[in-house]
């Protein structure tokens, strides 16, 4: 089977003129890749929809199709199908494009992100299957995070352009939002490259499949996770990071005049989003597709490519349940709250974090040793925001009202 | 009034401990909270159209006017309800009870036209409060419908129907004085009352020769 559609693969690049064929590869990944990643975003969209009925003693969608498994073609249709309305008072070209822009970024961030096993000895046209998009980027942390905080300009200049208070004041505080956490997101994984002594995510993923289980970088970085993964939510404005879009306060945030499938793109970018920094989180903290026994290294069986992927789309899958389970348990920040998560928090601990690997580097201690010493630094930064906290002082007595005071008092 | 500053108390928030500061167990905690929910996933959603909905026993829906022990309507015509409805939507016609007939000769008025606008009804049970009988109650039927507004005028005929369908179903049981009239409809002779309270000496209004009337 897999012979047969390689034979045929062989055959249609033998199709192309000469110049052409060393671009037909990553024109199949690109497609795939985008394919894949819209399908699987509407059903995402479906499996939160179930989820936070479930979690919510409903039954969710389930009037489309069987199980309502039909639902997010609806969506989809609904979506293209609707007017797309664009009020006169906005600036048009700008409102046009930042739903562009949100998916571009996004879209443009998974371009470094291996989705399988990434052969080794990868060359254009040799007929592999990457995995990757673009392969042998090696700054590809700090590729992710400088595209992501582009993603920023989607939702600035949407909310800018919309030319409404509330767009306005969504999209200012997306951005402090957003430029805050990019300082711990990107400590987080200092950490790491210096560990691994690489920026490349394929790098660092294999360093830790050739360790084994114990190489999973959890083990050396488990506070940097953790940061990494609040401050990749944040990023990402998924609840309860979503102060930019909260409708309590601004109906619907930076979005607000945003309609039809224009709405739409600015969802899928968060979708999208949320599928990055979850292959992210698993590829750098979690081994990759690596997993004890049936995916190592050196495994060569017959299907052994196949269970790789199928590993790290687990794995990848697991941590995207975990964020909407997450969106469905926590309450959203207030924003001075969530100012200082990033600034009094997680900055301070991520650097921490760093000194602590650059420490443990320069002596040349036994590397396992980080565990104790970041779960201590964690401990100590609790016992430091429970002993810091000021105990609550009585307050004065209430305010009494005054006697006398004109004729008002006395009317009583 | 002023606050007075002795019945004020300030609540405090209390100091968070060490696992709270660290939010993270407050997360796990939450987390098994909502996960417990989808693993033992109870619905509490009734799946409406496929499946009838539970309703709560008191659930006042469509009207009846209920039978006697012989078959008769047990209204008697004394307008309770229509003066009770908010809606004005009970309009009755009262008859005197056909003396001569041996069916109704225990009998003094009954409804002639019984009538009720189901569509201008709210609903509220007040009839049914007012009833001395017990001869209209509200059942559980709540899914009715009309091609006009002729047809949602529901009249004696049409109630005393519903009283028939619903009478066996076991969610609308003949609530009190199952067959017979209540007691309102019982010729008694009433025991004399004295007065609630104590008369004063000076109430004018107690020497009064009759009621409503006060003679200085």
């Amino acid at each position: 089977m897999l012979n047969l559609i390689s034979s045929t693969w062989e055959w249609l690049v033998g199709m192309l003129p000469e110049p052409l064929r060393p671009y037909a590869m990553p024109i199949l990944a690109i497609t795939i890749v985008l394919n894949v990643n819209l399908g699987v975003c509407s059903y995402l969209i479906l499996l939160e929809r179930k989820l936070s009925a479930w979690m919510q003693d409903r039954h969710g969608p389930n009037r489309v199709g069987p199980f309502g498994l039909f639902q997010p073609v609806a969506d989809m249709l609904k979506l293209l199908l609707k007017e797309d309305v664009i009020p006169g008072h906005v600036n048009k070209v700008l409102f046009v494009l930042a739903p562009g822009i949100s998916v571009f970024t996004t879209f443009l961030a998974f371009a470094v992100v291996p989705f399988g096993p990434v052969p080794s000895n990868l060359s254009p046209g040799d007929g592999q299957f990457p995995f990757i998009i673009a392969p042998g980027v090696d700054l590809g942390v700090v590729f992710i995070f400088a595209i992501g905080s582009l993603a920023v300009y989607g939702i600035i200049l949407g909310g800018w352009a919309s030319n409404n208070k509330y767009s306005a004041l969504g999209c200012l505080r997306a951005s402090a939002q957003v430029i805050s956490y990019e300082i711990p997101l990107g400590l987080s994984v200092v950490g790491l490259a210096m560990l691994n002594s690489s920026m490349s995510i394929e790098k660092i993923l294999i360093n830790q499949a050739s360790h084994g289980l114990i190489g999973w970088n959890i083990w050396y970085q488990p506070v940097a996770c953790v940061i990494f993964f609040i401050a990749a939510m944040a990023e990402a404005q998924r609840l309860p990071f979503d102060l930019a879009e909260c409708e309590q306060e601004l109906i619907g945030g930076w979005h607000t005049e945003y309609s039809a499938m224009k709405w739409g793109l600015f969802f899928l970018a968060e979708y999208t989003h949320v599928i990055t920094i979850s292959f992210l989180t698993s590829i750098l903290f979690f081994g990759g597709w690596h997993f004890p026994i049936i995916a190592e290294i050196d495994s060569a069986y017959p299907g052994a490519t196949l269970v790789k992927v199928a590993v790290l789309l687990s794995k990848v899958f697991s941590v995207i349940v975990l964020i909407q389970m997450l969106r469905w348990t926590i309450p959203r920040f207030r924003f001075d709250q969530l100012m200082g998560l990033a600034w009094k928090g997680l900055i301070p601990l991520a650097t921490v974090n760093v000194v602590l690997v650059m420490t443990v580097l320069q002596f040349k201690v036994y590397q396992l040793w980080l565990f104790p010493l970041s779960m201590a630094t964690f401990v100590a930064a609790g016992l430091m925001a429970t002993q810091s906290t000021r105990p609550f002082e009585r307050r004065g007595p209430a305010p009494v009202e005054e006697q006398g005071h004109g004729g008002h008092a006395t009317a009583h | 009034m002023p606050i007075n500053a002795k019945d004020v108390e300030w609540v405090e928030e209390p100091p968070m401990n060490f696992w709270e500061a660290t939010f993270l167990p407050a997360v796990v905690d939450g987390l098994c909270a909502t996960g417990h929910h989808v693993t033992h996933f109870q619905s509490v959603t009734q799946m409406y159209p496929e499946v009838a909905s539970d309703l709560p026993k008191h659930y006042r829906g469509v009207h009846r006017l209920n039978r006697d022990d012989a078959g008769r309507v047990k209204c008697v015509a004394c307008m309770m309800c229509a003066t009770a409805c908010p809606a004005r939507c009970i309009d009755i016609v009262a008859e005197e009870a056909p003396k001569d007939d041996p069916k109704w000769v225990d009998r003094d008025k009954f409804p002639k036209s019984f009538v009720i606008d189901e569509l201008k009804c709210i609903y509220c049970g007040m009839c049914e409060e007012a009833c001395p009988v017990d001869a209209i109650e509200m059942t559980h039927i709540y899914d009715l419908t009309g091609m006009s507004r002729q047809e949602m005028m529901f009249d004696k005929e049409k109630l005393l129907s519903v009283f028939d369908q619903t009478k066996d179903c076991g969610l609308d049981p003949v609530r009190t004085h199952k067959g017979r009239l209540g007691p309102a409809s019982d010729f008694q002779q009433l025991p004399t009352l004295g007065p609630a309270t104590a008369v004063l000496g000076d109430d004018r209004s107690a020497k009064a020769t009759s009621p409503g009337v006060i003679a200085d």
